[in-house]
C-alpha cells in the first residue's frame, strides 16, 4: 500500500537541537577555518566540474534543494517541504522564501528549472542520465517546483545534493556558452560562503555570506583552503597549526595514528555514507583463465582483507560483503560466504582451469597505501600458488589501461551515491561494458538475469519491493564473483577538537561548513 | 661580443623549435589524455562528456594538426590554454615564474658563494681538521637525497623548534604589505632555498677545493711565491682566478639543472612555482602547460649558457668568443 510521503523539514531546529550542539554549548561566531585541499581543483563551477576537491570548496558556495543525514534521510536545504505522489511519478517541492544569490538576485523556481532542465542536462554527465527519467518540470509559482517523471524512479529523491544538483543562477548563465562563461571564475550560488580570492598554487579564500537566509549562520568569518601538494607536508601543516581540518585522504594512512595522538585532536570516519567508497579489484572476465568462476572464487578466498584493514588502513573502514556498501540503501549483509580461507582457495584453484599463467595486477597510483596493498594481494595470491606481476603506472596511465581493458586484475574504488541504481548497477550491467571508460562495467560481467532485475528495481515505486529485488541481485553477483570486493573505505576527517560540527551529513566536509563554529575560549 | 651574442640567439631559436617538436611527440606518446584524467577525478562520465572535453581541447584533431597549431602559437609567444586550470598557459606561467626564479636564484647564489668560500677555506690548509670537517660535510650533503633533507629540515625547524614556516610562500591571510611582506617571504624562503642549495653547494665546494689545489701546484704560482708576494694575494689573484674557470662552467650547466631540483623542493614545501606546476601538469596530462614549462625552462637554460660564456671572458680575457 503506497501513501504520499510528506516531510515537514525544519532544518534550523534540527541542526540546533542535534546532540553535538547540545553537548558542546552555545555556538560562537567568528574565527577563520583553515582546511587542506588536495589536489588543487581545476575550477569551482560545480555545474561543470565534479571532481572531489571542486565539490569540497563548491559545497560552501552552492546549495541544492535537500541535504541528507548519515542514514541518507532527506532534510530541507533550499526546499522546505516536498511531496511524492502515490504513483511515484510527481515530485513537488516548496522552496524557502527570501533566498538570494550572492549577487543579490532572488532565488526562484525558475532557477531550479533552469539548473536541472537546461544547465545540468548539458554539462553534468551523471545528472544527464538521471534526468532521462524526467518528462517535464513545472513552476506554478516562484516557490513551487514540480517534477513530472516518465515512470517511477526510486533513487530520484536522493539526487538533490550540491554535488549532483547544484542550483545555478539562471540570470547569469541563460543563453551563454556555459563552459566559457567568465562568471565561472567568480562562482555565484546561494550558499553560506562567498568566493573571495584564489591564489593558484597557494590558497582559495571564501568569506561569510552576511545575507545568508539562516539567522546567525554561518558562524565562522572566512575559510582558507590551503593547497599543499605533498602528503607529508600536509601532516606538518596540521602539526604546526597552520591548518585545522584534514579532510579524508589528506595525509598518508601511516601518518594517521601519529597525528590523531596529538593533543586537542578529534577524528571521525563519518560523512562518507552517501559516497559509500567501496574498493575492489576489477577482474578482466574476458581473459583466460579469469573467465573461470572457480579461479575467481579462489582469488576471493585468498585475499586477507582483515589484514589490509588493520595493517594498511589503521582499522578504519569495513570488510566488504559484496557489490554494495553497507551505507547504501538496500544493502544486505547476508550474502554468500567470501571470507578469507586460503585452504578453500587452494582447493578451488586446484579444481579450476588455472595452469600457472602470470596474472598482471594493476595497482592504484594514489600513494603508498595502495602500493602496499597491491603487494599484500600479490603475496596472498602467491601463497595459493598463483603467479602475479604488479604493473606500475601513474594516474593517467591507469585511466587509460583500465579504459582499454589492458590488465588482468586492477585496483579501484568507486562511489555509490546512496542508491544501487545510481552508483552500483553501472558496474554490473551487461550493456554498460564497452571499453572507453574506467568506471562502467570494466570487468565485462554478463548476466542477463541480473541486468533485468537491475532494470526493474530502479523503476519500482515501493521501497520494500526494491529491497527484495536488490537482495536477489546481491546474492547472484556475489556467487559469480565478477570482481574481488575489498573494503568499504574509511576516510578519516581529522580536526582540532575546538572546531565544532565539521561533519554533519552523509556528505561530510563536502556539504559545506554552514554549521561549523570555533570554540575560542 | 655583440655579434657573438646575436649569433647564439639565432641558434637558440632553432634549438628551441627542435625541443618543442620533440617534447610534443614525447608527451603525446605517454598513455592517457587530459579528458580521461579529468573524468577520472570526477569518478564518472559518459561518452558525450568525454567527447565534449576532447573537442574543446582539440584532442579530436590528428596529431600533426595539433602540433602545427601549437607551433604556430608558440612562435607568436602564445602558449595555448590550460585544459585543467582553465587559464591561458602564459598567464599561468607568468604567475608562477617569479616564485621559482626567487627560489632558484637565491639557492643558486647561496650555494655558489658559500660553496666557493668553503672550497677556498678547505684548500688553504689541506689535510687540517678544518679541511676534514668541510670535506666530510660536503660529501654528506652530496650523498643525501633532496627529499629527505627537505622533510628533515621541515621536521626539525618547523615542527620541533617552530622557528621557520614549513611550507608556503607567505603567511596566508596575514595581509602583510611592504617590508613586513618581504620579511615574511624571506622567512618562508629559508628552508626551501637552503634545501635546494645544499646539494649544489657541496658540488661547488668540492670542485673549488680540487681546482685550487691543482692550480696551486702550477709553475706560475711557484714564481709568484718566489717573488715574495703575500700569501693572500697569491690565493686571491693567482690561484682563485684560474681555479674558478671550471667552477663557472659547472655553475652554468647547473643553473639549468637547478630547475629540476626545484620540482621536488617546490612540491615538498608547497612553493607556488613552475616546477610544481609542471609536476602536476604531467600527472594530469595537461599538454599545453607541460610544453609551456619545457619551453620556458629550455629558454632559460640557453640563456644561462650564454651568460656563462660571457662571464668566462670577463674572468679570463685570454678566452676568445666564437659563435
Amino acid at each position: 500500500m503506497l501513501r504520499p510521503i510528506k516531510f515537514a523539514a525544519a532544518a534550523l531546529a534540527l541542526a540546533l537541537a542535534g546532540p553535538l550542539a547540545a553537548q558542546d554549548g552555545e555556538p560562537q561566531s567568528g574565527g577563520t577555518l583553515n582546511v587542506v585541499i588536495q589536489p588543487e581543483p581545476p575550477g569551482l563551477m560545480i555545474g561543470l566540474i565534479q571532481n572531489g576537491p571542486t565539490q569540497m570548496v563548491a559545497g560552501d558556495i552552492y546549495e541544492s534543494l535537500l541535504r541528507y543525514d548519515h542514514d541518507l534521510t532527506p532534510n530541507g536545504q533550499l526546499a522546505t517541504s516536498w511531496e511524492i505522489s502515490e504513483d511515484g511519478k510527481t515530485y513537488t517541492f516548496k522552496l524557502r522564501e527570501g533566498v538570494k544569490f550572492h549577487d543579490g538576485e532572488d532565488f526562484t523556481s525558475e532557477d531550479v528549472k533552469f539548473s536541472m532542465d537546461v544547465f545540468l542536462r548539458e554539462s553534468h554527465s551523471r545528472m544527464r542520465t538521471y534526468m532521462e527519467h524526467v518528462e517535464s518540470i513545472d513552476t506554478p509559482d516562484d516557490l513551487t517546483v514540480v517534477f513530472n517523471l516518465k515512470q517511477p524512479f526510486g533513487p530520484f529523491i536522493g539526487i538533490f545534493e550540491p554535488g549532483t544538483a547544484p542550483m545555478i543562477p539562471k540570470h547569469i548563465y541563460e543563453g551563454t556558452d556555459f563552459a566559457n562563461n567568465p562568471a565561472n571564475n567568480t562562482p555565484i550560488g546561494t550558499g553560506p560562503f562567498k568566493f573571495d580570492e584564489w591564489s593558484r598554487g597557494s590558497f582559495i579564500h571564501l568569506v561569510k555570506n552576511d545575507d545568508y537566509y539562516m539567522e546567525g549562520k554561518p558562524y565562522v568569518d572566512d575559510i582558507y583552503y590551503h593547497v599543499i601538494p605533498d602528503a607529508a607536508s600536509r601532516a606538518v601543516a596540521y602539526e604546526t597549526g597552520k591548518v585545522d581540518v584534514l579532510p579524508g585522504g589528506s595525509i598518508e594512512n601511516f601518518d594517521v595514528p601519529r597525528v590523531r595522538e596529538m593533543e586537542n585532536t578529534c577524528i571521525t570516519d563519518k560523512g562518507w555514507e552517501y559516497f559509500g567508497p567501496l574498493s575492489w579489484i576489477w577482474i578482466n572476465n574476458d581473459n583466460k583463465p579469469l573467465d573461470d568462476v572457480k579461479v575467481r572464487q579462489a582469488m576471493m578466498h585468498a585475499i586477507d582483507r582483515d589484514f589490509a584493514k588493520d595493517a594498511l588502513w589503521n582499522g578504519l573502514g569495513k570488510v566488504a560483503t559484496g557489490p554494495l556498501s553497507s551505507s547504501t540503501r538496500f544493502w544486505d549483509g547476508d550474502t554468500p560466504d567470501i571470507s578469507y580461507d586460503p585452504e578453500k582457495a587452494k582447493a578451488l584453484l586446484a579444481e579450476s582451469s588455472y595452469g600457472g599463467e602470470t596474472i598482471r595486477l594493476l595497482g592504484l597510483p594514489y600513494g603508498e597505501t595502495w602500493q602496499r596493498w597491491a603487494e599484500a594481494v600479490k603475496q596472498n595470491l602467491t601463497e595459493i600458488g598463483m603467479t602475479v606481476d604488479i604493473v606500475p603506472s601513474d594516474v593517467a596511465g591507469w585511466n587509460q589501461k583500465v579504459s582499454d581493458r589492458d590488465f588482468d586484475l586492477a585496483f579501484t574504488y568507486l562511489y555509490q551515491y546512496g542508491d544501487p541504481a545510481l552508483g552500483v548497477s553501472r558496474t554490473y550491467m551487461g550493456d554498460n561494458a564497452a571499453p572507453g571508460s574506467p568506471w562502467n562495467n570494466v570487468a565485462n560481467y554478463q548476466n542477463a538475469e541480473t541486468d533485468k532485475m537491475f532494470d526493474e528495481a530502479a523503476l519500482m515505486a515501493n521501497p520494500e519491493d526494491r529491497k527484495a529485488a536488490y537482495k536477489k541481485i546481491q546474492d547472484q553477483i556475489v556467487s559469480d564473483v565478477p570482481n574481488l570486493w575489498l573494503l568499504e573505505l574509511g576516510f578519516p576527517t581529522i580536526y582540532r577538537c575546538n572546531i565544532k560540527n565539521p561533519v554533519n551529513t552523509a556528505f561530510g566536509v563536502n556539504d559545506g561548513f554552514r554549521d561549523v563554529w570555533i570554540d575560542q575560549k | 661580443m655583440v655579434r657573438f651574442i646575436l649569433g647564439r640567439l639565432v641558434k637558440a631559436v632553432f634549438i628551441l623549435l627542435a625541443i618543442l617538436v620533440f617534447n610534443f611527440l614525447l608527451i603525446h606518446a605517454a598513455p592517457g589524455d587530459p579528458a580521461a584524467v579529468m573524468a577520472g577525478e570526477a569518478g564518472a562520465a559518459d561518452e558525450k562528456f568525454l567527447a565534449d572535453l576532447r573537442a574543446r581541447f582539440g584532442l579530436d584533431q590528428p596529431l600533426y594538426v595539433q602540433l602545427w597549431i601549437y607551433i604556430k602559437g608558440a612562435v607568436q609567444l602564445d602558449l595555448g590554454y590550460s585544459f585543467r586550470q582553465q587559464m591561458p598557459v602564459a598567464e599561468l606561467i607568468g604567475d608562477r615564474l617569479p616564485a621559482t626564479l626567487l627560489l632558484t636564484g637565491v639557492a643558486f647564489i647561496l650555494s655558489l658563494v658559500l660553496g666557493v668560500i668553503a672550497g677556498v677555506a678547505a684548500s688553504a690548509r689541506q689535510g687540517s681538521w678544518g679541511d676534514t670537517i668541510i670535506s666530510t660535510l660536503a660529501l654528506l650533503f652530496y650523498a643525501t637525497p633532496l627529499f629527505w633533507v627537505a622533510l628533515m629540515a621541515a621536521l626539525v625547524f618547523s615542527v620541533w623548534l617552530g622557528w621557520l614556516p614549513g611550507f608556503g610562500y607567505s603567511t596566508i591571510g596575514a595581509g602583510y604589505t611592504g617590508m613586513a611582506h618581504v620579511l615574511d617571504v624571506a622567512k618562508h624562503l629559508i628552508l626551501p632555498a637552503s634545501t635546494l642549495g645544499l646539494f649544489f653547494m657541496a658540488i661547488y665546494m668540492r670542485m673549488t677545493r680540487a681546482s685550487m689545489l691543482e692550480v696551486s701546484r702550477l709553475d706560475f704560482v711557484k714564481t709568484a711565491r718566489a717573488k715574495g708576494l703575500k700569501r693572500s694575494v697569491i690565493q686571491r689573484r693567482h690561484i682563485l682566478r684560474n681555479a674558478l674557470l671550471p667552477v663557472i662552467t659547472l655553475a652554468g650547466l647547473q643553473a639549468g639543472q637547478i630547475f629540476g631540483g626545484a620540482i621536488l623542493t617546490e612540491t615538498v614545501f608547497a612553493w607556488p612555482g613552475i616546477g610544481r606546476l609542471m609536476f602536476e601538469a604531467i600527472n594530469q596530462r595537461d599538454y599545453n602547460v607541460i610544453l609551456g614549462v619545457f619551453y620556458i625552462s629550455a629558454a632559460m637554460v640557453l640563456l644561462f649558457n650564454l651568460i656563462t660564456d660571457v662571464v668566462y671572458v670577463i674572468v679570463d680575457p685570454r678566452i676568445r668568443l666564437t659563435a
